[in-house]
């Protein structure tokens, strides 16, 4: 045995425990199954997803990608006659349990949605609102939300100077950001996105990609795209869904180059979908 | 192969050209003899009324003399009455719009709902008087109160501001509520906040023009007993009073043509009334109005 199989071997020996020990599970799901009516579209689910990642979610139009995503924070609950069955745990809580509120939940777990859909109200009590219905009314401690939020979302500089102006006034791409800035005004725990760039054109796509990249220091991030592209350079795992299954999920880089499935490969290389 | 031969197009140009202006001569017509007889009623009532206004009209009570007849009592009366009808009629209104779009499920017992409150706005206002008699005049024992009368009014007015609120509020974009709900929001804070602000400009538009209906209305007040010469002012809500329609109706059914006159007098005095409070709802459209 040489010193280079053995330096080898200290350094994964090494790696293995540092890495369980900061990747934590944010999420599990457990034999999630979920009916729109009688339309059963998502199908024995069971997928772990760890925290300070970016997760993408990929897959062909209907395939339950977003259905996924909404199930995370309980928002497809508001369509009418949807049912649930199996577990979904979010820090080792199910969060289908009777005395888990889904407003409790929701100011952990954040969402940005596929169009930008600031409220018809001025930036600042855009990014106010959550604070706000969460409790706080102190004017300056809102300033200090607001500019932080901003800053994090990296829109401080373009609209400082027009807080009170109406969000419907700026750029789509600027209002998708001031929905993240939004989003993180909560102190989320997670962010959830539902193709956040699909409305946008490609420098303001451009400008979200990188943003998310910085975000994910903070927080755990789990993006939903049509974009294979967007998902081999922003994120670290993805999960492929097809049929309301997974078909694979494993580290980005591994699902683009060597996919264990058939069904990924034709997918990823553009056969259908 | 085409399907479009040129020549059969250009052939029948002339014909389809025909009909287009005729249509377009047909409606105009019909916009102008509505236009036409507005102005003559307009013309006919001012040139008549014009001549009695003064403001020894609006502060005299009403009298058998024509020359001394006033519309006091029944100005402040209208007044009295609105001032009952307005925040029972929208708070009961703006209720149950945002029940029926926020709360309820949709299903067959909502649809039904629905479907009543739709065909309660046809219903002709002298059944609501009937009602009022009935419930509020005699059980209640309100007598011909303003309040009894206010609250057979807002009964009248209220599947109007329903159905208006309900479409204000319908015309919310989801996404709002759905990024108000993503945030950890309760349903009450998303209405407060979210729905009610972008939907007030199209509940107010819809309540206000409820509301000069109510103000105009005759039948309910004659069926509920409302005195038409009185002279005094309500001094409460338990005390009776006249309103505009009422002294109008009066003047004008009786003998002497002087009365004419007064009769005309009150209505523009009822027309500037109403204008004023259409012109507050499109004061108010144009302020709160949101593009989405």
């Amino acid at each position: 045995m040489n010193t280079a199989t053995i330096k080898t071997k200290i350094n994964v020996a090494k790696s293995i425990p540092t890495e369980q020990a900061v990747k934590e599970s944010v999420y599990s799901t457990r034999q999630l199954n979920l009916w729109y009516g009688n339309n059963h579209a998502l199908k024995n689910i069971d997928l772990e997803i760890e925290e300070n990642e970016v997760t993408a979610i990929i897959g062909p139009s209907g395939c339950g990608k977003s259905t996924y995503l909404k199930t995370l924070n309980r928002m497809v609950e508001l369509v009418p006659s949807v049912k649930t069955s199996g577990e979904i745990h979010y820090r080792g809580r199910n969060i289908f349990d009777a005395n888990y509120g889904v407003e409790e939940l929701r100011t952990r777990v954040g969402m940005v949605f596929q169009k930008p859909n600031p409220f018809p109200k001025s930036i600042y009590d855009n990014i106010a609102y959550g604070p706000r219905i969460h409790g706080i009314k102190n004017r300056k401690i809102l300033d200090e939300i607001v500019e932080k939020s901003l800053r994090g979302a990296a829109i401080w500089d373009e609209v400082k100077d027009r807080l009170n102006e109406n969000a419907y006034g700026i750029s789509g791409g600027q209002q998708q950001r001031i929905c993240i800035a939004r989003t993180l005004a909560i102190e989320p725990d997670v962010i959830l996105m539902d193709e956040p760039t699909s409305a946008l054109d490609p420098i303001s796509t451009l400008k979200i990609e990188e943003l998310v990249q910085e975000l994910k220091e903070q927080y755990s991030i789990i993006i939903v795209t049509h974009n294979m592209q967007q998902a081999a350079r922003i994120s670290d795992k993805t999960a492929f869904f097809l049929n309301g299954e997974v078909i694979e999920y494993d580290r980005t880089d591994t699902i683009f180059s060597n996919p264990a499935d058939k069904r990924t490969e034709d997918y990823i290389s553009g056969r259908f979908g | 192969m085409r399907y479009i031969e040129q020549e059969k197009v250009v052939r029948r140009m002339n014909g389809r050209m025909i009909v287009n202006r005729i249509f377009q001569g047909l409606f105009m017509f019909a916009t102008a003899l509505a236009l036409l007889a507005l102005v003559i009623l307009l013309y006919r009532i001012v040139s008549q009324g014009a001549g009695h206004l003064s403001l020894d009209f609006l502060i005299n009570f009403a009298s058998r003399f024509p020359a001394e007849a006033g519309i006091k009592a029944a100005l402040v009366g209208s007044i009295w009455l609105m001032a009952v009808v307005a925040p029972t009629s929208m708070i009961l209104g703006v209720g149950s719009a945002v029940y029926l779009e926020e709360y309820a499920k949709k299903g067959r017992i909502t649809s039904f709902i629905q479907m009543n409150i739709a065909n309660l706005a046809g219903v002709p206002s002298v059944v609501f008087g009937l009602l009022g008699l009935t419930i509020f005049v005699r059980t209640l024992a309100l007598g011909n109160s303003v309040l009894a009368a206010g609250f057979t009014m807002s009964l009248l007015i209220l599947p109007v501001i329903i159905v208006a609120a309900q479409e204000a509020i319908r015309s919310v974009p989801g996404e709002l509520r759905d990024a108000s709900y993503a945030m950890g929001a309760t349903r009450w804070q998303t209405i407060v906040r979210i729905i009610l602000p972008a939907a007030i400009a199209g509940i107010l538009t819809g309540s206000i023009l409820a509301l000069s209906r109510a103000i105009g209305e005759t039948a309910p007040l004659i069926v509920i007993g409302i005195p038409v010469i009185i002279q005094f002012l309500p001094a409460g809500v338990m005390d009776t009073f006249t309103a505009l329609p009422m002294q109008i109706y009066d003047w004008s059914s009786r003998p002497q043509a002087e009365f004419q006159t007064v009769a005309a007098a009150g209505i523009i005095v009822l027309m500037v009334v109403l204008l004023f409070m259409n012109s507050v709802a499109v004061f108010i459209r144009n302020k709160f109005d949101k593009s989405y």
